[in-house]
């Protein structure tokens, strides 16, 4: 608003939540023009010349060239990695393993800054998430399976344990440095040596990795990464050395690899897509309930298998809940995902961008009502406001595909057994959160509801500690805490003496 | 605890008084802490603190001559520069009322006295009441009294609510600004239900703290306060105001109460009508950060006034 004032250079300009631009530098960084694949300790030209390119999806704006690996260059990383399992990774010790992972993770701890500033560009995901939630995990990802390396015979006592050898692993691209390390840390803690590929939009932190890989002087071959789109995905699925597979992502693609890893009777970890419920019971802390609904569908622009993407809010406080939801997502702020106030940042991809358009849009059509913010988008890159949708039926499709985007949407019930039927009727099974002040609900709750991690009271919190994985179509096998040891381990039972 | 309603004096409608997670609550607020705040808006959070702060003093040795020298600077914050806004008031003891009604007559700072048996809220209702007309009488704009959380932590809500009620009275047409002493409450949940009582009973500012015990506000209490006016504006349609009040010493800490009050209520509550800070050493940290983004170098303390 111009107004007389204003044009007065002594004018006190108002203090509002439009605050002024807090852009992290990218000075730090350094982007090479081209990457090649990080075989056996060193950067390789793939053997096709292939190449493709990765964006920043805020701006569109080209990053760097990527190699795309064929399934020749997958042959050689998986000899690689072979040939570091015998020749080296096999043989040493727990505690020499150990010294190697703690190493990786002081080295992404010192250089934390660098690897968010990346990531955030690389991805569209707010600095503040990779600086607060990707980093700090990432980095204790490694050093709890550190802390496992020489003492997994106590975590399987009367067991004798050993490796698998070669595991491929393929991971996505919504937490592209969380789920390498997520995937790497307990693979190696078990004396596996590894061949991952990352996805092919987000390259770039696991290429920054393979620097700091070669700077902690792991034994080359010990890491190998293996950059490419679905192509070499399959690759590494199909190639027969490989002893074990493990895949974050889509359950499409799970059931793909599913198909191919049980012909050869290969162990298989799957983690993929969720439809988390979300439940809010009438006497809930509704102001924090409010925050955990908000964290839990917009957290990462809801690029999260385990984002709470089915609001289930009990009848008798369900206008006023929805009524508050949509007066705080006015308040939510979208844009530069370097800028350290940003609250949502850019849909990773195109093709992500139009399948959240398409679904939103199939919701509408079954008559669904949406709810956006009158917040503005840029004009380049790819951009989705946060959503709402109400009035959906358990039988919409929005109510049960995975959209993996800033949509939420919300139904009603009345007693707890409806919440618990309605929280159950889906295929998938990941996460669940529960909202009430009753402790005795939440364990009825907890104890009913099929899925493989149940927030009480909080939402979309993460630990190394604490296994995660899914029920039913999200997937099988546990990653994190002890449990996810076990599927990076063969163990036979010892004779008692 | 489970929920419980509250009626509101001025509406006669019941009203739910939630309960708050402790983890999430705070949680919630060292996420809005993380807001960077530079530039642009960072002179406008500065400019905005200054404009709700009210300048303290609060001492057994308080005299005329000192409460004089506080509504100066109250008045004129940087004698250097007129740019600087005034603040919103001076708060003083009944005692030195007078004093300061004289030294900031016709500038617009307004005169804050706190009443009833400050700061233990421990004697008589009559006797209480008798003070608050005192210092009403003796020309202050407004009344910052303590809830009696005496008869409030024993259960006794009907009381405490009532002597509000009666403190109001006592008040007639000039502002009530109701002290929960969070620090003596034990639960976020009970500061939620005393921020809840006092609004119904017809506070017209809740505040944290007197500033008197060495648990003060934070900014996890101000959020939960927030979050209270909040439930309690969306169902009555009454903005009340809000004062953080104790330990509030840096720059820094006061746009983070900024951000929580314009996050959590809106911008309606981004200013003196709605927003106080309680401090006395705040508003020279505030005018050296104020020198450093106009000339670009830290100055030293002997640069700003000790009043």
């Amino acid at each position: 608003m111009e107004t007389s004032a204003s044009k007065d250079s002594s004018a006190i300009e108002d203090f509002g939540i439009d605050y002024a631009p807090a852009i992290e530098s990218t000075s730090l960084l350094n982007i090479k023009e081209k990457y090649g694949l990080f075989i056996d300790g060193d950067f390789l030209d793939s053997s096709s010349s292939n190449s493709f390119k990765t964006l920043d999806p805020s701006t569109e704006k080209p990053l760097s060239e990527i190699s795309e690996a064929s399934s020749a260059d997958i042959d050689k990383a998986v000899k690689a990695a072979r040939n570091a399992y015998e020749k080296y990774w096999m043989t040493m010790s727990g505690a020499v393993r150990a010294r190697y992972l703690f190493r990786i993770a002081r080295h992404l701890q010192e250089r934390s800054r660098e690897f968010a500033v990346l990531e955030t560009l690389d991805g569209g995901k707010p600095i503040k998430e990779s600086r607060d939630v990707d980093l700090p995990l990432a980095a204790a990802h490694f050093f709890y399976h550190a802390g496992w390396a020489d003492k997994l015979d106590y975590a399987f006592p009367q067991r004798k344990v050993e490796p698998h050898g070669v595991v491929g692993q393929i991971i996505p691209w919504n937490f592209p440095l969380l789920m390498a390390s997520w995937k790497l840390a307990p693979a190696l803690a078990c004396g596996n040596t590894v061949v991952l590929k990352p996805a092919e939009t987000t390259p770039l932190t696991a290429l920054l990795l393979a620097e700091v890989i070669k700077d902690v002087d792991l034994p080359p071959g010990v890491i190998n990464i293996v950059t490419g789109a679905g192509e070499t995905g399959s690759a590494l699925v199909e190639h027969p050395d490989v002893d074990k597979l493990a895949f974050t992502g889509s359950t499409e693609v799970g059931k793909l690899i599913q198909r191919s890893a049980v012909k050869r009777n290969l162990p298989l970890t799957l983690e993929l897509g969720g439809k988390a419920p979300h439940v809010i019971f009438e006497d809930a802390a509704l102001d924090q309930a409010i925050e955990g609904v908000i964290n839990g569908i917009f957290f990462n622009q809801g690029h999260v298998c385990c984002a709470g993407s089915r609001l289930l809010v009990q009848e008798s406080i369900a206008d006023h809940f929805i009524d508050r939801l949509q007066k705080r997502i006015e308040l939510l702020r979208v844009g530069n995902p370097l800028d350290k106030n940003t609250d949502i940042g850019a849909i990773n991809s195109k093709a992500q961008l139009e399948r959240i358009d398409q679904l939103v849009k199939a919701g509408v059509e079954e008559g669904a009502e949406v709810y956006k913010p009158s917040c503005s988008l840029p004009e380049k890159g790819y951009w989705y406001p946060p959503t709402v949708l109400t009035g959906v039926q358990q039988s919409h499709r929005v109510a049960r595909e995975e959209i993996f985007g800033p949509v939420l949407v919300v139904q009603t019930f009345r007693t707890p057994e409806e919440a618990l039927e309605k929280a159950n009727n889906t295929p998938y099974g990941l996460s669940a959160g529960i909202w009430t002040e009753k402790g005795s609900l939440i364990h009825w709750m907890a104890a009913r509801m099929r899925a493989g991690v149940i927030w009480a009271n909080t939402f979309n919190k993460f630990d190394p500690t604490s296994p995660f994985g899914g029920y039913k179509e999200s997937g099988f096998g546990r990653e994190g805490g002890m449990h996810g040891l076990a599927p990076y381990l063969k163990t036979k039972r010892k004779r008692s003496q | 605890m489970s929920t419980s309603t509250i009626t509101s004096v001025e509406t006669g409608l019941p009203i739910r008084v939630t309960p708050v997670d402790e983890v999430s609550l705070e949680a919630r607020a060292s996420s809005l802490a993380t807001r960077s705040i530079k530039t642009t808006s960072k002179r406008a959070a500065l400019n905005l603190s200054i404009r709700c702060i009210d300048l303290t003093t609060l001492e057994g040795a308080d005299t005329p001559e000192k409460v004089a020298s506080l509504c100066q600077k109250a008045k004129r914050p940087d004698p250097a520069n007129v740019d600087v806004p005034q603040v919103a008031a001076v708060c003083v003891y009944p005692e030195m009322v007078e004093h300061a009604v004289e030294a900031t007559k016709g500038s617009g700072v307004k005169v804050a006295s706190v009443a009833g048996a400050f700061p233990s809220g421990l004697s008589t209702l009559d006797a209480r009441t008798a003070d608050i007309a005192d210092a009403v009488r003796r020309g202050a704009d407004e009344i910052d009294i303590v809830l009696n959380r005496s008869a409030f932590l024993a259960g006794d809500e009907k009381r405490a609510f009532e002597e509000i009620v009666a403190s109001k009275e006592a008040c007639g047409e000039v502002h009530l600004k109701v002290i929960l002493e969070v620090g003596e409450l034990g639960s976020y949940d009970k500061i939620r239900q005393a921020s809840m009582l006092a609004m119904a009973a017809g506070a017209d500012f809740i505040k944290t703290s007197t500033g008197k015990i060495s648990q003060a506000s934070s900014l996890p209490r101000m959020l939960c306060m927030a979050e209270a006016v909040r439930d309690f504006t969306y169902h009555t349609n009454i903005p009340v105001g809000i004062k953080a009040a104790g330990g509030i010493r840096t720059a820094k800490q006061a746009w983070h109460y900024l951000v929580v009050i314009a996050e959590t209520l809106g911008t309606d509550w981004l200013n003196p009508e709605r927003f106080r800070i309680g401090a006395s050493s705040l508003l020279n940290d505030v005018l050296l950060q104020l020198k450093h983004l106009d000339s670009g170098y830290y100055s030293g303390p002997d640069y700003v006034t000790v009043d």
